[in-house]
């Protein structure tokens, strides 16, 4: 792909969303983010920036500038495995790996996640194995995202498997918390205190209005 | 002192030749362990990429029963995987810097009955071998040692990234000096602390394999024997698909990579069955290697 095709399409400034950089600012230690001054070192650092279509360079400038589909849609973000490596070089202190992971968690809020794409899969299906039982199973997890994604991967790795199976290393006994209810009232309060969080903004610009 | 151990997921699955070798070379050492009762998973990268808020929930959960279960007023919490170990001391971090995740993390905790006063050492058992135990004591405890061998140390990403609390972020040294007291030689590689792929080896192949395939190529250029990990995904990725890598690019990859731990526990005459060393795919035996250089010291 030529370099012109990754970049974002032109747009008016009308079509931006200029509250897009506030809310993503708004997530603990984000106001660094309007400090960053695009040196491009978190590009440099980054061992997949040359699998991105967006650099992290460019996700930055362009969540900056409002252009949240195209940053929404990336798969930038999904590529970027937390190694951590230009949160540790950014000159400015931006938590770039935290703000990677700020924007997936928007993307799947807003359903803007790219559908059957593998990473964004195993996201999703690791999140609801730990909230049912507090514990993931690799090989279950390993076998349910392959049957979400592409079944006939499994055959490819069938070699794998076995030689996991005959060294101890592979078993689908599902693994679990015993005090699963504590598990559940937990997560079920940090959504309750979201929940009072998103209803007290709400208030306060009614109240400004 | 007895140490409370915090296992993960990982670690009572595919890479339990970790938790084997850690218990195994600890108990060689005279150090008391006891696993955290009834743990959960601390959340991982993929908790944070659906909810992070979520994701310092169930870590915390962990923090909490440490403090109920240890009578020691600042229990340390070992964390072997570099996951677990990263997301446990981020959310620490996170609950010290930020007072709108420590309110919400603290209700939720409410909640569910527990509490969490903040007391609990999370640690890395490289960082409890190195700066509590010290080098010379182990050095003293060797019955087998490595001589000859040549290690490729690999720290891997979360362990020294982001917040380096026992080692350096950009040169980390303390494997290296734990494998030169065991008598071993470590070889000068500068990709110790560059990514393996993480889970992309298992979402993305093609962009795993290469990623990996970069850290061995090098590694076996620089003459290592085997290369000696840290985290529970870094082994999986490393031995798991070498077969994958050679075909990928056409020549011979082909090194064992065993856990930190199972050198140690070798080095201090722990059997290797108890060290997980039969859970290999890439077999590595210290006879084999030593009868096929002709003698036990003798190495180029």
């Amino acid at each position: 792909m030529s370099e012109w095709q990754s970049w974002p399409r032109f747009r008016y400034e009308a079509e931006l969303d200029l509250r897009f950089p506030e809310e993503v600012a708004s997530m603990p230690g984000g106001r660094a983010l309007f400090a960053c001054i695009q040196c491009g070192t978190c590009s440099g650092t980054c061992p997949l920036s040359t699998y991105m279509d967006y650099s992290p360079r460019k996700i930055i400038a362009m969540t900056r500038a409002g252009f949240k589909d195209e940053v929404l849609r990336s798969f930038t973000i999904w590529l970027c495995a937390s190694c951590y490596a230009c949160a540790v070089e950014c000159p400015r202190k931006i938590k770039i790996t935290d703000f990677m992971a700020e924007l997936k968690q928007r993307a799947i809020q807003e359903d803007r996640d790219p559908k059957r794409f593998p990473v964004a899969v195993l996201a999703r299906e690791f999140f609801n194995a730990v909230r049912k039982r507090g514990r993931s199973t690799e090989s279950r997890l390993v076998l349910r995202l392959y049957a979400k994604t592409n079944p006939l991967k499994i055959l490819n790795q069938a070699r794998l498997g076995w030689r996991l199976l005959r060294t101890g290393r592979f078993g689908l006994r599902a693994e679990s918390v015993r005090n699963r209810q504590q598990i559940e009232q937990l997560l079920r309060a940090v959504d309750a205190a979201k929940a009072i969080t998103l209803v007290d903004k709400l208030a306060q610009k009614v109240a400004r209005a | 002192m007895k140490y409370l151990y915090y296992p993960g997921c990982s670690l009572k699955g595919t890479n339990r030749a970790y938790e084997e070798s850690v218990l195994a070379a600890f108990q060689a050492l005279d150090l008391e362990v006891e696993e955290l009762e009834d743990w959960n998973c601390c959340g991982a990268t993929a908790y944070m990429a659906v909810d992070e808020m979520k994701s310092f929930a169930l870590a915390a959960r962990n923090l909490a029963l440490a403090e109920r279960q240890s009578k020691a007023d600042g229990p340390t919490l070992i964390a072997p995987c570099s996951g677990c170990y990263l997301v446990l001391s981020k959310t620490q971090h996170y609950l010290e810097e930020y007072s709108e995740v420590s309110r919400t993390i603290d209700g939720a905790l409410q909640a569910a009955q527990l509490n969490y006063t903040r007391k609990v050492h999370v640690r890395h058992p490289l960082d409890i071998l190195i700066n509590e135990i010290g080098v010379q004591t182990i050095a003293q405890r060797v019955r087998q040692p490595l001589a000859g061998l040549k290690v490729a140390c690999y720290y891997g990403c979360q362990i020294v990234r982001p917040y380096a609390a026992f080692d350096d972020q950009v040169n980390p040294t303390t494997m290296d000096r734990l494998i030169r007291a065991l008598g071993a030689e470590t070889v000068d590689w500068p990709l110790k602390t560059r990514c393996c792929g993480g889970s992309l080896m298992g979402t993305l192949q093609e962009v795993g394999v290469p990623l990996s395939y970069i850290l061995l190529k090098e590694a076996q250029k620089r003459g290592a024997d085997v290369v000696a990990t840290a985290c529970p995904l870094c082994q999986f990725n490393l031995e798991c698909y070498q077969d994958k890598m050679s075909r990928q690019f056409k020549e011979r990859i082909e090194i064992p990579i065993v856990y930190f731990t199972q050198l140690l526990g070798l080095a201090l005459g722990v059997p290797e069955r108890r060290l997980g060393m039969h859970r290999l795919l890439v077999p590595f035996h210290l006879l084999h290697l030593r009868a096929a250089r002709g003698g036990a010291h003798a190495h180029a």
